[in-house]
């Protein structure tokens, strides 16, 4: 059985079907004029020998073509494109069933970044009382390392409400390289979660390396097709509209490989998309179409996520502002495009512009959280612990997150109004009014502990002490100390044997260990 | 049954909050069974002492009390509880009256004059009753004439007042100015209570004690006297 993620009766939508068809057209209008530019030559030579115009761009810098991909080729893809796409787990009831016409949430970890936020509780004494201490929180930030990607894997394997891991931090330890960093992340991830695995690769070259350890994993080539226990994530199209050479590249293997991919694009709107939602969205749009177009050329029916993180820019820095409300408003505009194509989306929220765990970190990704979720992604790349947009990774954080989650996650449980509930609750009031007290405490008890009440917020302080992050510290801990069911030893054994750069230290059968 | 199973099964089902055999309790495979009600007469059928039936609810009490403490039980739990062993406590009156037992104390409960919100203060009720009080509840918007006149006519030892409004709390001061007025107010204690009082407006009031909940005031009881001696139950 997969997992049940959480499905929204009645998505939120922001805009009309006869805005989504207007998008629609204007997106294919785009990708015939101005087209697209490419850098990869194996995407220009696959547009071109499907029927695209391609045109090599003359005295530029680099190799590049001008492609127009004409309407047949995306309506082709659209029609190819599975609407239905299984995300595998090492452990099969945390598969993830995404279908395209189907509002199902399932919440997901993510994105890398660089920086690694560490927290303790120094104390601190009145100056005018002496007597008063109280412990502040005080956070460090320092960069990512494998055993910080382990620590992440743990603790997302034991949070509720969590569906799905993408990798958080970028392992930046002395001895990892260019060529060794996908095996390791792919390894550190995947054997402290038995949940979805899904990452970008760093390079292409160790794309067969990877593969081959997660069939190790999944017990085989075919096994591994029918529980695809990992996924990729590819920003294959730069904003505004321009395949990169190398992601492009990756993206054309993955597809022939028949793994699960998400065609991502990023544009920012005021910089590299237009300010206004129609602009940015046209370009989103197209720019995804685009993707998926290939995706398909290279292998029909290969599967594929409509993938969106459109972001607004910062007036001050023109840096992005994930914490922007004009953001969840794309996001939302994105989730109702792939659900016209009937393709699962992969979203985002929770991202926020705060760079530490706080008030304004709580109110930005909340906002996020909610709102999008209500508009019925498949797949919500919701941020668990990320801070300062897609920079920092709080372990923390992500803590705080899975209570937010369990609070969205109980508003969003069906309605149970019907003639037997209101035939016993009716019987209720008819008695509670006839007695001296009339209140309803009897009636519950029972109700209390059938799960039906949600449970009180986990992090309160007592009394008027605001004990938040001391508690949600103390519960990351008790997850970090809970076991986690690692690779088994005999596979554990090969894929140490079979597949080249693995540091040793990450073998947790190893001898002194 | 034997009159072991009998106390033992009264104090069970002190915890699991059961009253009588309609109700459910939390353990479900107690459904059907005896409640406090039944154990307690059939107990009296069984002649078992009332001292030994009290020590089994109080022992019941205990028990929830501590998983109260703990969190595994909440508010609603410690009400069903309490419930149960105020009805047990009715049905042991005349026996206690009769034998001249002397109980903790009879308790006088009001939301005073102007106030019709009474949640708070039937919560207070069915606490002490629970804990072994005898509780008269006058109910809401109760006139101070009235409450002034119980007291004369029933020599209660406590009297709580309940308000839930800024605009009617300063009624309480005027039932402790008429309790002095009618020469009663050294003969109780008056507890006060209410989302709209505090310790503060109690000392300025005059009245004894604030109680922020029912859990409050059954531990302040604990730690005052009965006015008044010899009072019959």
């Amino acid at each position: 059985m997969p997992r049940e993620g959480i499905l929204i009766a009645n998505p939120y939508e922001r805009i009309t079907d006869k805005q989504v068809q207007q998008i629609h057209r204007a997106s294919l209008e785009m990708l015939v004029d101005p087209g697209l530019i490419c850098f990869s030559k194996k995407a220009a030579e696959i547009f071109q020998s499907n029927g695209a115009e391609v045109v090599a761009v003359a005295g530029a810098e680099h190799p590049q073509w001008q492609i127009k991909i004409p309407e047949k080729l995306v309506t082709e893809a659209l029609d190819s494109a599975p609407k239905t796409v299984k995300l595998g787990a090492r452990n099969p009831d945390n598969a993830l069933i995404m279908k395209g016409d189907e509002p199902r949430v399932y919440f997901i970890s993510g994105s890398e970044t660089n920086i690694w936020l560490d927290v303790d509780f120094p104390t601190y004494v009145k100056k005018s009382d002496h007597s008063v201490e109280i412990e502040v929180p005080e956070f460090h930030p320092r960069r990512g390392t494998v055993a910080d990607l382990c620590q992440s894997a743990h603790v997302c394997e034991h949070l509720e409400t969590l569906d799905g891991y993408i990798r958080t931090v970028n392992i930046q330890d002395a001895d990892i390289t260019e060529d060794n960093k996908d095996v390791n992340k792919f390894f550190a991830s995947l054997n402290n979660t038995t949940k979805h695995f899904m990452s970008g690769l760093t390079k292409l070259e160790q794309l067969d390396n990877v593969v081959k350890m997660a069939e190790l994993i999944a017990g085989g080539k075919e096994a591994l097709k029918e529980n695809p226990i990992i996924s990729f994530i590819t920003c294959l199209v730069k904003s505004p509209l321009q395949f990169v050479a190398d992601t492009t590249d990756t993206f054309i293997e993955i597809c022939r490989r028949g793994l699960p991919v998400v065609v991502s694009s990023s544009p920012q709107a005021g910089t590299t998309a237009p300010i206004k939602e129609a602009g940015i969205m046209v370009q989103i749009n197209a720019e995804v179409l685009a993707g998926i177009t290939l995706g398909q050329l290279v292998n029909k029916g290969a599967p594929m996520l409509y993938g969106s993180v459109p972001v607004r820019a910062r007036m001050d820095t023109l840096g992005d502002s994930y914490g922007s409300v004009e953001t969840s408003q794309y996001n939302i505009d994105c989730v109702q495009m792939a659900r016209f194509y009937q393709l699962p989306n992969y979203s985002t929220s929770g991202v926020c512009d705060a760079k530490i765990p706080g008030q304004q970190s709580s109110i930005e990704r909340l906002f996020s959280n909610i709102v999008v979720t209500l508009s019925g992604p498949q797949f919500l790349h919701c941020a668990y612990g990320l801070l300062d947009c897609n920079a920092v990774f709080c372990l923390l954080q992500a803590v705080l997150d899975d209570a937010h989650f369990q609070m969205l996650k109980f508003f969003l449980k069906t309605p149970r109004i019907n003639q037997p509930e209101l035939a016993e609750t009716m019987k209720q009031i008819r008695e509670v009014v006839a007695t001296p007290q009339k209140l309803y405490i009897h009636y519950i008890r029972q109700v209390m502990r059938s799960g039906e009440i949600s449970a009180p917020y986990p992090f309160e302080g007592d009394g008027e002490s605001d004990g938040v992050f001391a508690l949600a510290y103390q519960r990351m801990n008790e997850l970090l100390a809970r076991p986690v069911e690692h690779i088994d030893p005999e596979t554990t054994a090969r894929i140490f044997k079979e597949i080249p750069g693995l540091l040793p230290r990450l073998n947790v059968y190893k001898e002194g260990k | 049954m034997t009159e072991k199973d009998i106390i033992e099964r009264l104090k069970e089902n002190v915890i699991q909050g059961r009253k009588n055999q309609d109700e459910e309790g939390i353990d479900e495979e107690l459904s059907g069974t005896p409640g406090v009600v039944e154990l307690t007469r059939l107990a009296l059928e069984k002649k078992i002492s009332p001292e030994e039936i009290i020590n089994a609810l109080t022992a019941g009490m205990t028990v929830v009390g501590e998983k109260y403490a703990s969190k595994e039980y909440f508010i609603p739990d410690m009400l069903a509880s309490a419930e149960a062993v105020g009805e047990a406590m009715e049905i042991l009156k005349p026996i206690l009256e009769a034998a001249k037992v002397e109980t903790k104390g009879k308790f006088a409960i009001a939301t005073v004059k102007g106030d019709i919100h009474d949640i708070g203060k039937n919560i207070v009720a069915i606490l002490l009753r629970g804990a072994g009080y005898e509780v008269h509840d006058l109910g809401s918007d109760v006139a101070t004439e009235k409450i002034i006149e119980f007291i004369r006519e029933e020599s209660p030892d406590y009297l709580g007042l309940s308000a839930l409004l800024t605009t009617t709390m300063t009624e309480m001061g005027v039932v402790i100015e008429a309790l002095k007025d009618s020469g009663l107010r050294d003969e109780i204690s008056v507890l006060i209570g209410g989302a709209a009082v505090s310790d503060d407006y109690a000392q300025e009031i005059g009245a004894d004690t604030y109680c922020p909940d029912g859990f409050h005031a059954i531990k302040v009881l604990e730690g005052m006297k009965k006015r008044k001696v010899n009072t019959a139950i």
